[in-house]
């Protein structure tokens, strides 16, 4: 079972070129119980592999049997591979989910979700920075495609725009790994961790503009202040569904900076140790104050979750540069759980906006919804978890992250993050009011709406049922993120692993 | 020979940044590409830049570091798709929108210059 790290690459891609063949390509309903039944297998490969590293610990794994550092090295720790099963069963929901009809209104909607599937897995397993290029230019062509599906003239703009952004980051991140290897002569991630810290004079200054590039191209990816601009703009441009397989996307430039920046910047690692850590921390602060300021200003519901992505980018970016055990293992519990929240937002919304006829997801008076009870308990669990209030997952988020900012430095997190979840609760509970409660007429008898799926209910339940869960099932969860988050920091030791010896 | 490559490396970057902020999908293609052009020999002088070496590992000692070559081949095909799948976007942008602007704004502006 050593190949187990490689599947679920290689499952994607496989599942997604069959289902370009003739069988599935020709009837609509083949594909989709094909498409379905892939991604139930994907998800319990990656559990498999979660399991196998549970009881084995980290896994690498030599693609083509070239050992690293000369070979392409894949890494299977406990955060990886419990990104790639979130990423999964993320994917898995949305496709239920455009079952309902949303797969079927642009061509190719099936493979091009499981390429993208492909390219976020490859991402979080690879232990190479050339090779986590590819799979990120994998999952940006794949992202591209779906963007303008079903697209109309207003979304093509900003596809063009994102598109356009993203070369240039492919570009910067190029110019990143030639200097990168340039200087230390290797690509490797755990490799380039040992050898940073042998590095003499000028070399140094080489290798920090090349780390600096390389902080730049994932802040960009995941949306950190000055560059997260695109973000809203796409996301409440492309198609809902699509929308909420995006939420994933940023958290793989997230997964970047945790997983480059411990490794090769690890406060241990000489004297470019903590490189930059000031300004992504003040950077990740800003991220989360104007991230509120658009939630509030949001004029529909699109943009208010399109922000809340935001936000929740800022959070985890600021945890990231504290580089330490608590505030990864804070990290990687929100993480999971904003994701997936977002994601559920995004489902929500799309059901809203189609029964809400004309005014759509706009925040104003307008027609009440018609499945109003059954929407609005989805809309309120799903609001009050991502704001994080008690009796939800969203809570022990945010009392990890406070626990982790408490000491020395950090004093700066809680008045802002604070405030923040205030404002946030006030934007989203406005929201909610509005189109839920300020209604113009109730004339529903007359109109007919097209009512929700039970497949879209499917979807947007199971995803809903997720935050409770992580509430009654906190504890194990916590003490899995520590062991993920003790496995990223601990990685000296186990760059013997990834190095073949 | 560095010097020449460093210049060649640095006017293909510049004309693309300029081209790029133009804001006309055009112009941002042909800057792209530019700017894929310096990145690719930019990836290849990581290996640094020798003459009279083999190109492949032989029985020869002296060899060009191999790795770059692979590197730069991999973003020329990447660069290549995004390049072909940009241009088709810019095509369709130009058909929904009627005109090149990638940037609204810079659209608005004008409508209210060409009335003027």
């Amino acid at each position: 079972m050593q190949h187990l790290v490689a599947l679920p690459i290689l499952f994607p891609l496989l599942s997604a070129l069959f289902l370009l063949l003739p069988p599935c390509g020709k009837s609509v309903k083949i594909r989709r119980v094909a498409s379905v039944s892939f991604l139930i297998v994907s998800l319990g490969i990656n559990l498999c592999l979660l399991i196998q590293i549970l009881n084995d610990g980290v896994l690498s794994y030599a693609v083509g049997n070239w050992q690293a550092p000369f070979g392409i090295a894949l890494y299977a720790d406990l955060f990886a591979v419990s990104l790639t099963s979130l990423a999964t069963f993320l994917t898995l929901c949305c496709v239920v989910f455009s079952c309902a009809g949303d797969d079927t209104s642009g061509s190719f909607y099936h493979p091009l979700v499981h390429f993208l599937l492909m390219g976020v897995c490859g991402a979080f397993l690879t232990g190479d920075l050339f090779n986590l290029f590819v799979f990120f230019e994998v999952l940006l062509i794949a992202s591209y495609s779906l963007l303008v599906h079903a697209a109309d003239k207003h979304n093509t703009r900003a596809a063009l725009q994102y598109v356009i952004l993203n070369l240039v980051g492919s570009a910067i991140f190029l110019i990143a790994l030639g200097t990168m290897y340039g200087v230390i002569g290797s690509l490797n991630i755990q490799d380039v961790g040992i050898r940073i810290s042998q590095l003499k004079r000028d070399d140094i200054y080489l290798a920090k503009i090349a780390g600096s590039l390389l902080l730049i191209v994932f802040a960009l990816k995941g949306a950190l202040l000055p560059l997260h601009m695109w973000l809203p703009n796409t996301y409440s441009n492309a198609m809902p569904v699509v929308a909420a397989q995006f939420a994933i996307m940023t958290k793989v430039g997230i997964y970047s900076i945790i997983r480059v920046y411990n490794s090769m910047f690890s406060p241990e690692s000489g004297s470019l140790g903590s490189m930059g850590q000031e300004t992504l921390w003040y950077a990740a602060l800003a991220t989360i104050i104007v991230g509120t300021i658009g939630v509030i200003a949001s004029k529909d519901l699109r943009k208010l979750c399109s922000n809340l992505i935001v936000v929740s980018a800022g959070t985890l970016i600021a945890l990231a540069s504290m580089q330490n055990i608590q505030a990864t293992a804070a990290a990687i519990y929100y993480l999971i759980h904003s994701t997936l929240i977002c994601a559920t937002l995004f489902l929500c919304i799309d059901l809203i906006a189609t029964q809400r006829g004309k005014v759509a997801d706009r925040i104003t008076t307008g027609r009440p919804v018609k499945q109003g009870l059954l929407l609005g308990i989805a809309f309120f669990v799903t609001a009050l978890a991502v704001v994080g209030m008690p009796p939800l997952a969203g809570f022990v988020g945010k009392v990890l992250i406070l626990k982790a900012t408490y000491q020395g430095e950090f004093t700066w997190f809680w008045p802002i993050y604070l405030l923040s979840s205030l404002l946030l609760l006030a934007g989203v509970t406005r929201a909610g009011a509005i189109v839920f409660w300020q209604n113009t007429s109730n004339d529903m008898a007359k109109v007919d709406v097209k009512q929700a799926n039970r497949w879209q209910v499917l979807a947007v339940y199971t995803l809903v049922c997720v935050s409770p869960l992580m509430v009654i099932f906190a504890k194990p969860i916590t003490d899995f993120c520590l062991q993920a988050a003790m496995q990223i920091h601990h990685a000296e030791a186990l760059s013997q692993i990834i190095r073949g010896q | 020979m560095e010097l020449l490559y460093s210049v060649c490396v640095g006017v293909l970057v510049s004309c693309g940044v300029f081209l790029i902020l133009r804001a006309r999908s055009f112009p941002i293609v042909l800057g792209l590409t530019m700017l894929s052009y310096a990145v690719n020999l930019f990836l290849f002088s990581s290996g640094r830049l020798t003459i009279n070496k083999a190109a492949i590992l032989s029985s020869n000692e002296q060899y060009a570091d191999p790795l770059p070559q692979a590197l730069v081949l991999t973003a020329i095909v990447i660069g290549f798709a995004m390049t072909a799948f940009s241009i088709i976007l810019a095509i369709r942008a130009r058909a929904d929108l009627g005109n090149d602007y990638v940037n609204q704004q810079t659209q608005v502006n004008n409508k209210i210059g060409a009335k003027k």
